[in-house]
């Protein structure tokens, strides 16, 4: 028996990698809105409101704790179908929200370290010099905070990479779904998945090897922080 | 008669169950240089982060230049100050930490800008203007472009006095400026607060432990002892003559001779 068939393998990737743009594109729409999304979460969660802190909390763990595929079907299938409230999203729209909200609430846990990094020193002297509450977080929190989260935040944009394909359950036409497309017409499978299995390699590999460049110059950019204040004042 | 620029009226601070602070009155006067001399644990850094705004008393109040600090009113009605309110007041008062508290990922230059450029709204080039003559009168004229982190502890606490100079506060506060430090860098750290002391014209509050440094330089100096003023006076009075017994022993702890 023939397994293999180069022949195949060459018919079937200029059509499997007419999804590459897709996968991409969902990819950085998605990343970004997480990026973003990440932001509201970190900030809901200072509210310094205790009901409704323990509501953002508890909305946080059970957006992590509830499979991304359950709420890709949750946002594409079952919300238009609620009355009043409900919204007719495209497969990739529902994408973006749904892998990008799932996505946020771990990067809104990476700024928050970030936040959490910083000292406390930091933020009692941004108030001895009289800073309005948006320059302190502009000027002096952010900057520090931000840059060792970059690392973290580069890995989760390969997480969420591989998490991609998900939303050819919804009917995204990535990679995915268009080597199984491909499979289904030309019964052959073999040659098509194997393509999308490379292209992942070859984009993951490079970008994660990126990454730990970039993890190495942050960790050698700040000084190790002297001494902390032990005082809880924010 | 000169009102005082800052007051605190029967002002005590608990921390959960812990009293602090029990009832501390206290008058300082435009350009007065006081120093709060007692045992560790008795309050004295708790009395200048109320007055930097960095923790809120229990109860009593803090006059700061004729304003009720940590009270506002709104229609009449007396309320908790809102950060609003602190911001009006805070402008008037600077601080020096133990820790320095330098900001990491700025230039010594950028360090004293920051604040006067977007807190004051000042001109950029006259802020840079103040900021260079600062950094130059405490001896670090040639280290604009460096960052803290390649500064020893010495040089970065008179980046410290710099940066909140150039804000040009009313009331200056220092926390044990030069406890952090190496001893043989105590000295120049010293010689700025006492150059700023013998020619600004504004209030100081400096907490320490250099007694001699206190004789030198203070109007006024408190012995603060388990929450309360437990002596004041002009400095001899306080640090050579008084007749309190737990005064003496602290004393007797820290004079060298
Ligand atoms: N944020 C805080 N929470 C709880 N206890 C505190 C806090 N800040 C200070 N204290 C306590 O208050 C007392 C006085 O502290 P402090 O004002 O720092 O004294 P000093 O500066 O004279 O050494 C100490 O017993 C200290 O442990
Ligand atoms: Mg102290």
């Amino acid at each position: 028996m023939n397994y293999w068939s180069w022949e195949t393998f060459a018919d079937a990737l200029p059509f499997v990698l007419q999804g590459l743009g897709i996968t991409v594109g969902l990819t950085i729409t998605t990343y970004l809105f997480a990026l973003i999304f990440g932001f509201v979460w970190t900030f809901l969660r200072r509210v310094p409101n205790k009901p409704f802190n323990w509501i953002v909390t508890w909305a946080m763990e059970f957006i992590r704790s509830t499979p991304p595929l359950v709420q890709l079907f949750f946002i594409y299938f079952a919300w238009p179908m609620i009355p009043v409230v409900g919204v007719s999203l495209s497969p990739f729209q529902s994408a973006v929200l749904g892998l990008g909200v799932h996505f946020s609430t771990y990067i809104g846990e990476i700024y928050r370290s970030g936040i959490e990094s910083v000292e406390k020193g930091q933020w009692e002297a941004s108030k001895a010099l009289n800073f309005s509450p948006v320059d302190k977080w502009r000027k002096i929190i952010l900057p520090q905070a931000l840059p060792p989260t970059i690392p973290m935040l580069g890995n989760y944009f390969i997480i969420m990479f591989k998490e991609v394909p998900l939303a050819s359950t919804i009917g995204v036409q990535g990679i995915l779904l268009m080597a199984n497309t491909y499979g289904a017409r030309h019964w052959a499978y073999l040659e098509p998945l194997t393509i999308v299995g490379i292209v992942f390699l070859l984009l993951s590999y490079p970008s994660a090897i990126l990454i730990k460049k970039l993890e190495i110059k942050m960790n050698t950019r700040f000084d190790k922080k002297t001494v902390m204040d032990t005082r809880v004042n924010a | 008669m000169k009102e005082p620029i800052v007051q605190f009226n029967d002002v005590h601070k608990s921390f959960g169950d812990v009293k602090v602070l029990k009832g501390i009155d206290l008058d300082i006067n435009p350009a007065e240089k006081v120093a709060v001399i007692g045992p560790s644990g008795s309050g004295k850094t708790t009395i200048i982060r109320m007055l930097m705004t960095l923790e809120e008393p229990t109860s009593g109040d803090i006059i700061v230049d004729g304003k009720n600090l940590w009270k506002m009113e709104k229609n009449g009605k007396p309320l908790r100050a809102n950060e609003k309110h602190l911001r009006s007041i805070r402008g008037d008062i600077g601080m020096v930490f133990q820790h320095f508290n330098l900001f990491p990922h700025m230039t010594i230059l950028d360090n004293c800008m920051v604040a006067p450029i977007h807190v004051k709204k000042e001109d950029k080039l006259e802020v840079k203007e103040r900021a260079v003559q600062m950094l130059d009168r405490v001896g670090l004229g040639d280290k604009l472009e460096n960052y803290p982190s390649q500064l020893s502890g010495g040089q970065k606490q008179r980046v410290a006095m710099a940066r909140a100079l150039v804000m040009r506060p009313k009331i200056m506060l220092f926390d044990e400026v030069t406890s952090a430090l190496d001893p043989e860098l105590v000295g120049e750290v010293l010689e700025v607060i006492r150059d700023i002391a013998k020619n600004d014209d504004m209030a100081m509050v400096l907490v320490t432990h250099e007694m001699d440094f206190a004789l030198d330089i203070a109007d006024k100096v408190l012995f603060l002892d388990e929450g309360v003023i437990a002596e004041q006076g002009t400095a001899s009075q306080v640090i050579e003559h008084s007749a309190n017994e737990r005064l003496q022993t602290f004393l007797h702890r820290f004079r060298k001779v």
